[in-house]
């Protein structure tokens, strides 16, 4: 009976949980459609979402497609049919690996550092002072954000996944003997629109759970360092558990059909 | 005026707000003191819409307060200043006014403000954190007084200032009440504060207001857990 009642309380308690989350998510959605839109910190998120981001993303999707063509080679070279790495790799790279390694790199470096950012203003009473401000935070700090993030991880995921295509082309062609014409005609001529449109399609929806993430959790910190610190964690914990979830979803729903 | 009748509020099962009864007058100053989890915290929020009250009415000018109304004649100096991490000190004092005014005017006005609470104008392009405790509060004042409002309050105006720059932030305080003829509320523990600000104290004990009169008065009252108040906070 004991055990029952505990699992029931978790069960309340983790749909009251994705309850409030939804709700907040709902609302933020909402709110990009009204003004005003705060340009300033628009456009300082854009900076940091998606500039400041390139490197990281640039260096993840460089060795994973450098390790991705000596994966496929190696797996290839089994039944003969080394002549598909370019094919592969440009697959895997656009449709899984290039939006899902840059969703969790956001969600590492963007999530962590929005939850933080804002549950120590909530700690330190600046939401509040917002507030008294005559200033929505949702309108001020959270929409900001999550726009940003909405337009410029597609762009990372794009960026990602050049990257990560010219990480496999460096590698095939430097020490496994491909002809680097043929291997960059395979690769654009196999990839199609769709493939890239579920790319961008997933980096858009990947951005919008990191910010929304990170502003949900950071809004509702609890006080003192230790409050900050559970927030930044659980904010990264569940962008990339729902970055994960929301990849098989997508991914369901795009090639499924 | 506003008034507050019989708020109650409860966090968790447990009452922190025990039918709080209490009238801050129009141009004066009020200070509610009270020792730590009396509920002094939560009353400041009540009004500001922060928190809302579980039962209870809280009137401004005699209409039920409208916070979103009432927030835009209002300025707050918070226990921690709570300036904007990434903003400059003068856009913190001109936050609201950035959105009434172009940019210089707005600056003009900060840089003014800044110097009534005594801060030279080479801190306006500073960021809070790289000013002290005593600045900060001073730039915290200046943006509660930025747009001249009619409501003034102040949460623990002195906590974690030394007593020569508590002295300063008070003396501040007063002066500026008295230039404005704002409608304030003060929650504080330091006695300094109440002798130096308040035309009148109300305490609050466990959620209620056990007693309420002027600082003159409060010398010769004779309740016993005022006395053991002040005794304890001088």
């Amino acid at each position: 009976m004991i055990y029952l009642a505990v699992l029931g309380r978790v069960v309340l308690g983790t749909l009251g949980a994705l309850g409030r989350v939804t709700i907040f998510a709902f609302s933020a959605i909402v709110h990009i459609f009204r003004p005003p839109l705060y340009v300033g910190q628009f456009l300082t998120s854009l900076v940091q979402i998606g500039w400041l981001s390139l490197p990281v993303v640039g260096l993840t999707a460089l060795f994973t497609g450098g390790a991705l063509v000596m994966q496929i080679y190696a797996g290839g070279a089994r039944f003969n049919a080394q002549a598909v790495v370019p094919q592969i790799v440009a697959i895997g790279m656009v449709r899984e690996l290039g939006p899902v390694l840059v969703g969790l790199m956001v969600a590492a470096r963007v999530t962590a550092a929005i939850a933080a950012e804002i549950a120590t203003m909530k700690v330190t009473e600046q939401l509040d002072a917002l507030i008294t401000l005559s200033t929505d935070p949702m309108r001020y700090l959270t929409v900001p954000r999550v726009l940003a993030a909405l337009l410029v991880v597609p762009l990372l995921v794009a960026v990602g996944d050049v990257i990560g295509i010219m990480g496999g082309y460096i590698v095939a062609t430097g020490s496994l003997g491909f002809n680097p014409t043929a291997y960059l005609r395979n690769t654009v001529d196999f990839l199609e629109p769709l493939d890239i449109a579920s790319s961008l399609i997933k980096g858009a929806a990947f951005g919008m759970i990191a910010a929304i993430m990170g502003c949900y959790f950071g809004m509702n910190a609890d006080r003192g360092a230790r409050g900050v610190g559970r927030a930044t964690k659980s904010a990264v914990e569940a962008a990339a558990v729902l970055i994960l979830a929301a990849n098989f979803v997508l991914t369901a729903l795009i090639f499924a059909l | 005026m506003i008034t507050l009748t019989d708020i109650h509020k409860t966090f968790d099962g447990k009452p922190i707000l025990r039918g709080v009864n209490l009238t801050l007058p129009q141009g004066q100053s009020t200070v509610v003191i009270g020792a730590s989890g009396s509920g002094k915290s939560v009353l400041m929020r009540s009004i500001l819409g922060l928190v809302t009250p579980d039962s209870g009415t809280i009137t401004h000018q005699d209409a039920p307060l409208n916070p979103q109304a009432f927030l835009n004649d209002f300025g707050m100096l918070f226990q921690g200043a709570a300036l904007f991490d990434s903003l400059p000190i003068w856009q913190n004092v001109a936050f609201r006014l950035l959105r009434q005014m172009p940019k210089p005017r707005a600056r003009a006005i900060a840089l003014q403000k800044l110097a009534r609470v005594g801060l030279d104008a080479d801190v306006a392009d500073r960021l809070p954190a790289t000013l002290s405790g005593g600045m900060q509060k001073r730039a915290g004042l200046a943006r509660a007084i930025a747009t001249d409002p009619s409501v003034i309050f102040f949460d623990e105006p002195t906590t974690g200032l030394d007593p020569i720059m508590a002295r300063t932030i008070n003396t501040l305080i007063r002066d500026i009440v008295s230039e404005t003829n704002a409608t304030t509320l003060t929650i504080t523990h330091d006695m300094t504060t109440v002798h130096s600000i308040a035309d009148q104290v109300a305490l609050l004990d466990k959620g209620k207001i056990r007693w309420h009169g002027t600082p003159a008065q409060m010398a010769t009252a004779t309740d016993d857990k005022l006395q053991a108040f002040l005794f304890s906070g001088s």
